[in-house]
């Protein structure tokens, strides 16, 4: 019954990857064919040495946990708050869970040029409106602009599943806690923390998997720039096997990706791991 | 898998009526969202009406987008797409490759010898065109006149480094929300390096030496950079190191620049009183030179329409891509658009139309700056490459892309001109060593 | 002892929830009202809200220069049918998962997620090829592969999770009563797992829309969606925000329409195991 979709899943797990793997100890690059020679560790070499490799390192480190801390902050915030009684609910709900809809170019798009445009943009025309400089926000704070973009894309789904789990708070305790003269904060932090605290894990897991992938954003606005600031791994790798067409290092920083990204997994495996425990 | 599907049904039928009915042939053109090609789709039934057995499809996408596509599929021969629209800067590298089909033979009224020959040159290897030029561009100065006048200057003929900067002093005006120059600022081979490697050329400077040495560390860059960031962070817009040619383009359209220093197609759409607001204002130059010097550093850059090699649809593609370069397609938008909005800088017949030059006030500058573009010695010093505004080498999307950051980043402030240069050196030197050169 | 909100509380709480979501919603709200200005009116400044002269002809424009029919079209395709792609080799799996686990189970649903951490870009080449090789480039069919190999192990994982609240007893007694193991799954099974199956693939149906890497790279004139008609709409040379704005909400108003119709469907089943 299994099978299926392990041997699925294998295929295309092992098939791209022993390419690339093969890939990686070649001089492979697309635009001059024909000189496809092994060359050891050489790729990994170039790489790893790449001036850029440790600034996207740490940028894609600070983009991930940027994000997670604004959405899973920001979520349960609105979870808590659209669980209480207000008019027009729904309609609330509604908006807020938008954005999730949105194709990631188009919302890096819609950001870029109509929004954070420091001449054209809404931003600058409020800040002119209220005779202050329009702020620069793709020079002045590229990876902070960045995660702003994402943290509006993927808040939705982190307040969706908050919220529902918030649907299964036990009511009565509530009450009882209430009763007994317990405050609204002790309240929060003793009885719907605890109680979110599984539905965050499955938010951190499955918003990291398509945060180390971020990728559109990036191409859209800054391309990676000013000079690395906003580079990250999956960005370097597009730079390296996109506008280099060199495969052969494209591949080996894959690669690395992937190795640091299943680091990055086994961690959080271990921390959900426990969670999840029914 | 429709076609493969539709030719297997096909075959006793296409037996049964050879020789009386052609098939329909399908072919994919790849192309970028700019203007001219957008304008090109519209005018598609003129195509039908003349080729009623040719269907074409278009794929249009975003510059950037469209040049990963193509690149990747002629280099992995994925055959996806038959006719290609690349720059002169793909030409002669995947010529050398044979990826593409050689075009020579596009029919008696083709007229290939009108076809400029600055902007043929770099499309022809060993003798042979290998892609024909759709619009054709180099760079000039354009500037607002009104403020030029406000400011009690009066355009050079020859304008130099000095002079720009003092008449963009002149011309800023932050409060109105008016800067002196507007210049490229967004890191990419094709965006702020296209502008800065033209400027260093002005200089004097090069890229490399004969012995391929990256040249960061000469006094010529250290210039170059040091004019571009003065003008740009005292005169410059804010926001410029993200501004490529479309941002400035809408920049100077509403009236924020007082200069700007681009490609020659942009003239036409500054002057357009339906998009620009300061159609009637505008005045054009050479692009400047250094003090006493003559290099204008012109670049040359073209959209051409390209054939790959493994193209099975050889005859419909031709077809298709004399129509879209030919004198004919040139009558055909003058007669639905206005000759002012024909696709510039391929012919030299257009140069020569006394009606053309009536309405296109700019006509004449840009024919002069594309016949000043020498894109086979760019520098007045010697150097082992070819090519205006770029390096004719495959490494270079990849080096300028890199180079173009650094450049940026100074731009932002988060770096010194020095650094800049000192990390350009390095990354290039770096990579040229990678890639084995010399050669 | 039922606690009646003060009316007071409520409309504080009312005030603000608007406030809070009308600012998330407003970059949406933005795109769609500039979709209905002029380009120059779309950069205008101070930039007008309601108050300049509506016009469709963005839309008209967007509508004479590209196929918007078939890119749409393509994306019904390809989401829709990589989510049930998905889902037909997923629920078996997840049945066995959760109701005949075995020690390794755990990890195998790790390293099932652990997958999807490979970069995209990393594998662009070898996937080209490979495509290449079997004729599936720019046809919707290898793009339904593609994607649905992609959107697995999340499939995968939200049918465990969900199948795992199911008490084991309810599968027994349908044995007993002589079910063989696949009516088992279609008759019992699936209809308790109804709300998890259908939020699965209302969030699948999404992500797939939304993915613009593969269905971007690996398509020309014929499977291209709705991510590649973006793609020619982004910074041409000219005004565009307007046109990028019609553009833009022509792509994402299907599938945001479809998302606040099911919206119930889509939360009642996601809850990835962390409810209990």
């Amino acid at each position: 019954m299994l099978s299926p979709a392990v041997v699925l899943l294998f295929l295309w797990m092992i098939v791209p990857l022993g390419m690339t793997v093969y890939f990686s100890f070649l001089r492979f690059n697309l635009l001059m064919p024909g000189t496809n020679d092994f060359t050891g560790f050489e790729n990994y070499y170039y790489f790893f040495t790449d001036p850029s490799f440790w600034p996207a390192l740490v940028n894609t480190l600070i983009l991930v946990f940027g994000v997670l801390a604004i959405t899973v902050i920001g979520g349960v915030g609105l979870a808590v708050l659209l669980d209480q009684p207000m008019w027009g609910q729904g309609i609330v709900r509604i908006l807020v869970i938008a954005p999730f809809f949105v194709m990631p170019s188009v919302s890096a798009l819609v950001w870029k040029n109509m929004l954070m445009n420091p001449v054209n943009g809404l931003f600058a025309a409020i800040a002119r409106g209220l005779g202050l400089r329009p702020f620069d926000f793709f020079a002045d704070a590229p990876l902070a602009s960045i995660i702003a973009i994402v943290a509006w894309q993927w808040l939705p789904f982190a307040t969706l599943i908050l919220f529902t789990a918030m649907q299964s708070l036990d009511r009565e305790q509530m009450e009882a806690a209430e009763m007994d003269g317990a405050g609204p904060v002790w309240r929060f932090v003793h009885l719907t923390i605890p109680h979110l605290m599984r539905a965050i894990t499955v938010v951190v897991l499955i918003q990291t998997i398509f945060l180390l992938s971020v990728f559109a954003e990036i191409l859209v606005t800054t391309n990676g720039g000013p000079g690395t600031a906003s580079t990250t791994l999956t960005f370097l790798v597009y730079v390296q096997s996109m506008l280099q067409f060199d495969v052969g290092l494209g591949s080996a920083g894959g690669i690395v990706a992937v190795i640091l990204a299943n680091i990055v997994a086994i961690f959080l495996m271990r921390m959900i791991g426990k969670n999840l425990e029914a | 898998m429709t076609v493969t599907f539709r030719a297997l049904l096909g075959v006793p039928l296409v037996l049964a009526l050879a020789g009386t009915a052609s098939a329909e042939t399908t072919i994919t053109v790849a192309t970028v969202n700019n203007g001219d090609m957008i304008r090109m789709q519209r005018l598609m039934p003129d195509f039908y009406a003349k080729h009623p057995d040719i269907k074409v499809n278009w794929v249009t996408l975003e510059e950037n987008v469209l040049r990963q596509r193509v690149t990747t599929d002629i280099a992995s021969k994925g055959g996806q797409y038959d006719v290609l629209t690349i720059g002169n800067y793909e030409v002669p590298i995947w010529a050398k490759q044979n990826w593409l089909m050689p075009l020579d033979n596009l029919g008696a009224d083709y007229d290939q010898a009108d076809l400029l020959p600055q902007v043929a040159e770099g499309l022809t290897v060993d003798g042979k065109l290998y892609a024909v030029p759709f619009y054709a561009e180099s760079s000039m100065l354009m500037y607002r006149t009104d403020l030029l006048e406000k400011a009690g200057l009066k355009m050079p003929e020859n304008p130099d480094w000095a002079f720009i900067t003092e008449a963009a002093a002149k011309m800023t005006d932050k409060k109105d929300g008016v800067y002196g120059i507007c210049l490229r600022g967004k890191a990419g081979w094709g965006e702020n390096m296209a502008f800065i490697t033209s400027m260093n050329n002005s200089m004097g400077g090069r890229w490399f030496d004969m012995q391929w040495k990256p040249q960061f560390d000469s006094p010529e860059w250290k210039k170059t950079l040091e004019t571009y960031l003065e003008l740009m962070t005292k005169y410059g817009p804010p926001g410029a190191s993200s501004n490529g040619f479309n941002e400035n383009l809408a920049l100077f359209q509403t009236g924020k620049c007082g200069m700007w220093i681009d490609a020659t197609v942009a003239a036409s759409f500054i002057s357009d009183p339906k998009e620009s607001k300061v159609a009637d204002k505008v005045g054009f130059a050479p692009a400047p030179v250094r003090k006493g010097g003559e290099n204008h550093g012109n670049w040359l850059w073209s959209w051409n329409l390209a054939i790959p090699a493994t193209t099975s649809k050889a005859d419909a593609a031709k077809t298709f891509v004399a129509w879209a370069t030919s004198p004919a397609y040139t009558e055909l938008v003058a007669q639905k658009d206005g000759i002012a909005n024909v696709p510039p800088g391929t012919r030299t017949s257009l140069y020569k139309n006394p009606e053309y030059l009536k309405v296109a006030p700019f006509a004449k500058m840009t024919l002069t700056a594309i016949q000043s573009a020498n894109t086979q010695h760019p520098s007045d010093q010697d150097v082992p490459y070819t090519g205006g505004q770029f390096v004719a080498i495959p490494e270079f999307q990849a080096i300028g892309t890199a180079v173009g950051q650094q450049f940026s980043a100074a731009l932002a402030g988060r770096a010194s001109a020095a650094q800049a240069l000192g990390a350009a050196q390095a990354v290039t030197t770096r990579e040229m060593q990678r890639a084995g050169y010399p050669k | 002892m039922a606690r009646e909100a003060t009316k007071g509380r409520k409309a504080v709480l009312t005030v603000v929830a608007w406030g809070i979501g009308l600012l998330i919603f407003f970059p949406i709200l933005w795109t769609v009202i500039t979709s209905f200005k002029t380009e120059a009116e779309a950069i205008a400044s101070p930039p007008a809200f309601v108050d300049f002269h509506w016009t469709l002809e963005n839309y008209t424009t967007v509508n004479q220069r590209s196929d918007y029919l078939l890119h749409f079209w393509n994306s019904v395709v390809i989401s829709i049918g990589s989510t049930l792609a998905g889902l037909v080799i997923a629920v078996p799996a997840a049945w066995s998962m959760a109701f005949v686990p075995g020690r390794r189970t755990k990890d195998l649903l790790m390293w099932m997620l652990s997958t999807k951490m490979l970069p995209a870009v990393g594998v662009l080449v070898p996937i080209y090829l490979l495509a290449r090789d079997t004729g599936l480039l720019d046809s919707r069919i290898g793009l339904v592969i593609v994607l649905t190999m992609v959107n697995l192990p999340i499939i995968v994982w939200m049918l465990y999770t969900y199948f795992k609240e199911i008490p084991g007893e309810i599968l027994e007694a349908a044995r007993m009563d002589g079910a063989t193991l696949s009516s088992e799954i279609l008759y019992v099974l699936t209809p308790m797992a109804v709300p998890g199956i259908a939020s699965t693939l209302l969030l699948n149906v999404i992500l797939a829309w939304n993915e613009s890497f593969w269905t971007l790279n690996l398509t020309a004139a014929n499977a291209a969606p709705l991510t590649a008609f973006i793609a020619s709409y982004s910074s041409p040379e000219g005004l565009f925000y307007a046109k990028l704005s019609a553009a833009s909400t022509m792509a994402i108003a299907p599938i945001m329409i479809l998302g606040w119709f099911s919206q119930k469907q889509l939360v009642r089943g996601l809850t990835f195991g962390a409810v209990k």
